[in-house]
């Protein structure tokens, strides 16, 4: 059963924000505002050409409370499959794309008496929402943003402009690194800590706010994975008997769509668990690289996340 | 549906009634003839004209007499509704949701203009107007989930997602099946349905409680949930037990027709879109024993029904003291004939 609708949208306008990123505004076509969205929410985009289909998360970096237009930033992945090339190279203003209802997975949370986001390079574009936010609820917050250089940095001098007392942005090019330990050492209960960034960065958050004797409870991240390239392997569907073969560029979920297969999915992430699946029998070492299983359930590979997790090489049989 | 709104008593002299549609078109849950626990989750997608699925608020004959009831609880009891403090984007959530489908679905009762946050509401059948700014609560005569809930049927609370978890930090509750939103307020998913039995071995909770994490904005989805009352009773509630927990030892094979209801609970769940909250409405629909034989084939179906209820279910639902007798009640309708496959209800 097919979890996700879409609706179709024009990119009304798009700018170069830094190296590699640029910036879509997208509008409704068919009269009705976009819904309102909670900060932190994201939007499947759906990208086509000729035959090939790319569905990439991006965040919603507008204000919540513009539902004129949804506002993403691509980053440009110099990785084979394609998806954040293509709107780098090939879409333009007036482009139809179709985008999925918004989807929190990396929500504010409400009960904190203050909120101290930390983003590294384009992992600020779901806490751009949060600061509209914040800033129209005057919420307390801090916000620590890492760049490597000001031409890669993107919203440096939108940030900047807003001249707000909590932001602090940080160059590795000039040797500054976001002090965090000093950061978040002396916060006062009810502080919770948000990430969002490379996965080295996530980890290194995780790290310093358990020495500093954080609660988990407090501490929030968002990655997406990508779907990791790998051997290309073959999925049988236990129901139907039909043999899909899955390239070395695809996840299992893109090579089921591709056959016409409707398969359940929300963030493509591997964070969600919506498209968790049965596996019947695998012949060959599972690949699991979601966020969402725990490490027993890995080890027992009797589910496997289609968005993100393989096989290398081999066969698996799907209860599909 | 008849939109002529009935005068009439869920206290005291109990004169509620349904007439001969809302008999009809009665959520009737059970679409076999054997009892069996399922969390049975659709989409919460429009239905058949005139039938309770018709739209996402269904607003009936009883909407007038229901809301005075819901005025009578409240004054009697202010701890019926409650809202934490981090819950206000939320409440004003559900008030434009409210908002939007009455005056939508309903136009000749409800009227929305909207001029950017200023807003102007008209509730005819209440006598109801108001001129006021979203998002502004000074603007309003009660807080926001207050002053909508007041105008419309069913009891809300509204859930908080965090930390891989729901919290029942705001609601109302004054037509509620024994359970007490003043004790709930603050718990989380499963410190809530702590008391079902059966359903935790079962895991239901665990996939619940995920299915509802991921619940998407623009796709509520919708289950029914049944009990039983003994007279027309709305405000079913623990506070208030001392005045209806005695009802069920009243029950006689002579009374049973007239005292003793079906209730049913048409249960939606809603992603509110600004606070990411989860709502969950619980609609309550009640039908006298002799308004539901009308339809013979509803009459076997319930008769085998309490026949098969295992009786920890019985005990949870507060049905043993009357069980017995309303089932022999229905027995003499029960012809041990067939009954149509699938739900019996429009």
């Amino acid at each position: 059963m097919t979890t996700t609708t879409s609706r179709r949208v024009r990119v009304d306008a798009l700018e170069r924000v830094a190296n590699n990123i640029k910036r879509f505004e997208f509008v409704p076509i068919d009269g009705q505002p976009l819904p309102f969205f909670s900060p932190g929410s994201h939007v499947i985009v759906t990208m086509r050409e000729g035959d090939r289909i790319w569905r990439n998360p991006y965040s919603l970096m507008g204000s919540p409370y513009d539902t004129d237009r949804y506002q993403i930033s691509v980053l440009r992945v110099e990785d084979s499959r394609g998806g954040s090339s293509f709107m780098h190279e090939s879409v333009e203003a007036g482009a139809m794309l179709e985008i999925s209802e918004p989807v929190n997975l990396f929500p504010v949370v409400r009960t904190g008496h203050k909120h101290i986001l930390i983003a590294g390079g384009i992992g600020i574009t779901p806490f751009m929402a949060m600061v509209a936010q914040f800033k129209r609820d005057n919420t307390a917050f801090e916000l620590h943003y890492a760049v490597r250089s000001a031409d890669e940095g993107a919203y440096l001098d939108r940030l900047r402009a807003a001249d707000i007392p909590g932001i602090h942005i940080y160059r590795s090019d000039r040797e500054q690194r976001i002090p965090l330990a000093t950061i978040i050492e002396n916060q006062r209960l009810g502080t919770h800590l948000y990430v969002c960034g490379p996965q080295r960065m996530i980890d290194w958050t995780l790290q310093t706010a358990r020495e500093e004797g954080w609660p988990d409870e407090n501490v929030h991240y968002e990655h997406f994975n990508a779907p990791p390239p790998g051997k290309s392997f073959l999925v049988k569907l236990a129901k139907s008997g039909r043999e899909i073969r899955v390239g070395e560029h695809q996840s299992i979920l893109e090579a089921l769509e591709q056959a016409g297969v409707d398969a359940p999915y929300l963030c493509r992430g591997g964070a969600c668990g919506q498209c968790v699946t049965a596996i019947v029998d695998a012949h060959g070492k599972i690949l699991h690289n979601d966020h969402y299983l725990t490490d027993e359930e890995k080890c027992r590979g009797e589910r496997i996340a289609t968005c993100v997790s393989r096989m290398d090489g081999g066969l698996l049989t799907l209860d599909l | 549906m008849n939109t002529i709104f009935k005068d009439e008593t869920f206290r005291e002299d109990f004169t509620f009634s349904n007439s001969p549609q809302a008999i009809k078109r009665f959520p009737f849950p059970f679409w076999e003839d054997k009892y069996r626990y399922s969390v049975n989750i659709e989409p919460h997608v429009a239905g058949p004209k005139g039938s309770v699925y018709e739209f996402p608020f269904d607003i009936d004959e009883h909407y007038v007499s229901d809301m005075r009831d819901r005025a009578l609880v409240l004054k009697e009891d202010p701890l019926r509704i409650q809202a934490l403090p981090h819950m206000m984007l939320a409440q004003w959530d559900l008030l434009e949701l409210i908002m939007t489908s009455l005056a939508r679905d309903y136009p000749q009762h409800f009227t929305l203009k909207r001029d950017g946050d200023d807003w102007h509401w008209i509730n005819r059948p209440l006598n109801i107007e108001n001129r006021f700014r979203f998002g502004d609560p000074s603007t309003l005569p009660y807080e926001p989930m207050e002053y909508i809930t007041r105008q419309c049927q069913g009891d809300f609370t509204i859930l908080d997602q965090r930390q891989n978890n729901l919290w029942m930090d705001a609601g109302i509750a004054t037509s509620q099946a024994d359970w007490s939103l003043d004790f709930d307020i603050g718990m989380n998913f499963m410190e809530w349905h702590a008391p079902v039995p059966l359903a935790h071995e079962a895991g239901v909770f665990d996939r619940a409680l995920k299915f509802l994490l991921a619940l998407q904005f623009g796709k509520p989805v919708r289950r029914l949930n049944w009990t039983m009352t003994i007279n027309p009773r709305l405000d079913t509630s623990p506070e208030n037990y001392h005045k209806w927990g005695a009802d069920r030892v009243t029950v006689t094979p002579e009374n049973v027709g007239d005292k003793v209801h079906l209730r049913v609970e048409l249960q939606a769940l809603w992603r509110l879109p600004r606070s990411n909250a989860v709502l969950f409405s619980i609609r309550a629909y009640l039908i006298k024993m002799n308004e539901l034989v009308a339809d013979l084939d509803k009459a076997r179906r319930f008769h085998r029904i309490l026949q098969s209820l295992p009786p920890e279910l019985a005990a949870y639902k507060g049905l043993t003291r009357y069980h017995e007798p309303t089932r022999d009640w229905l027995k003499k309708y029960d012809d041990g004939e067939p009954t149509p496959v699938g739900f019996l209800f429009q």
